[in-house]
């Protein structure tokens, strides 16, 4: 051990080694989260402006495809936060098992949610829809705006998959530690936590109304 | 030993009950704003409305999902403002002239 003045570990404003009580994996996570968060704020503040400044924005969701599904996605994305919390409380237990069981359960949610939003995709790509031009009329950036912020969504869900699918074989393996699952969670939290403005934004804001 | 996890126990046990009741007001939040996406409000209310509720959502996920109810409350000041500040300074940007285009056009 290092030679530490025992004065600054008991005061965290003096330098001790734990400012916020927490790991520095765990502050970490939330300084990624705190930037992560005003990267797509600056993209859904973007597409707002384009949203409410143009009058023939086009409203190209109809309840049945479109918003049943993203609705169900919602749904999925929630129930996966639900079970990842669950996988963060059976670490702190220190339940291994549990743990790799409700992990394995959230990977299933985020790859639901990422198979009905591929689903929904390819629908609109089907009906013409490009990043600069869509098929229905009004302004051009519905596609690029569409496309940009959601598909940066699913690549965070994917990453996210992925990052957990590690953390279960690890957890598997006796490797990594209950603050490890923690901040796994974190950013899968996060990841749910976008998906809460970019439904209301993108997809509420553009349904179609039956006339 | 072999199921043992090191760092275990570092918080206090919450219930399950808790969770899964915020994961109710989740989707119940989810279900109003669907149904508010139907009754053909004017854009900037709509907007403002559906913005209020998905702010209580992201703090109740922070909140309980993330934990951050049970963290030290420095870590919650240090990261939660600052967020805000930005989100403030980015919106100041675009939104009274956001709001006049769209009032013009309904006109």
């Amino acid at each position: 051990m290092h030679d530490v003045n025992p004065e600054a570990l008991s005061s965290p404003w003096s330098g001790g080694a734990l400012p916020f009580a927490t790991g520095s994996k765990k502050l970490g996570m939330w300084l990624f989260i705190a930037s992560d968060t005003l990267t797509f704020t600056a993209l859904l503040v973007a597409y707002t402006y384009s949203r409410l400044s143009n009058p023939d924005w086009p409203r190209p969701f109809p309840f049945s495809p479109s918003i049943l599904y993203s609705t169900v996605m919602t749904i999925v994305l929630l129930a996966s936060s639900l079970t990842m919390v669950m996988g963060v409380r059976a670490g702190a237990r220190g339940d291994r098992r549990a743990v790799v069981k409700w992990i394995m359960a959230t990977m299933l949610g985020g790859l639901l949610f990422v198979g009905l939003h591929m689903r929904e995709w390819l629908h609109l790509i089907d009906e013409g829809l490009r990043p600069g031009s869509n098929p229905w009329g009004g302004s051009p950036l519905f596609g690029a705006v569409f496309f940009g912020i959601t598909g940066l969504h699913m690549t965070h869900v994917l990453i996210g998959v992925i990052y957990l699918g590690i953390i279960a074989i690890g957890t598997g393996r006796g490797k990594f530690t209950a603050e490890d699952i923690e901040v796994s969670g974190l950013y899968w939290h996060f990841v749910d936590l976008v998906w809460m403005f970019v439904f209301p934004l993108v997809y509420l804001m553009s349904v179609q109304y039956t006339k | 030993m072999s199921d043992h996890i090191e760092g275990a126990n570092a918080h206090p046990e919450i219930p399950a009950k808790t969770f899964a009741w915020v994961w109710i007001c989740l989707v119940l939040i989810t279900g109003i704003e669907v149904y508010l996406a139907y009754i053909e409000l004017e854009p900037t209310l709509m907007l403002g409305i559906l913005l209020g509720l998905s702010l209580i959502k992201a703090a109740l996920i922070m909140a309980w999902f993330m934990h951050l109810k049970y963290e030290k409350r420095s870590l919650t000041l240090a990261i939660v403002p600052s967020i805000l500040f930005c989100i403030g300074m980015m919106t100041v940007y675009i939104l009274w002239d956001a709001v006049r285009l769209a009032r013009m056009r309904a006109l």
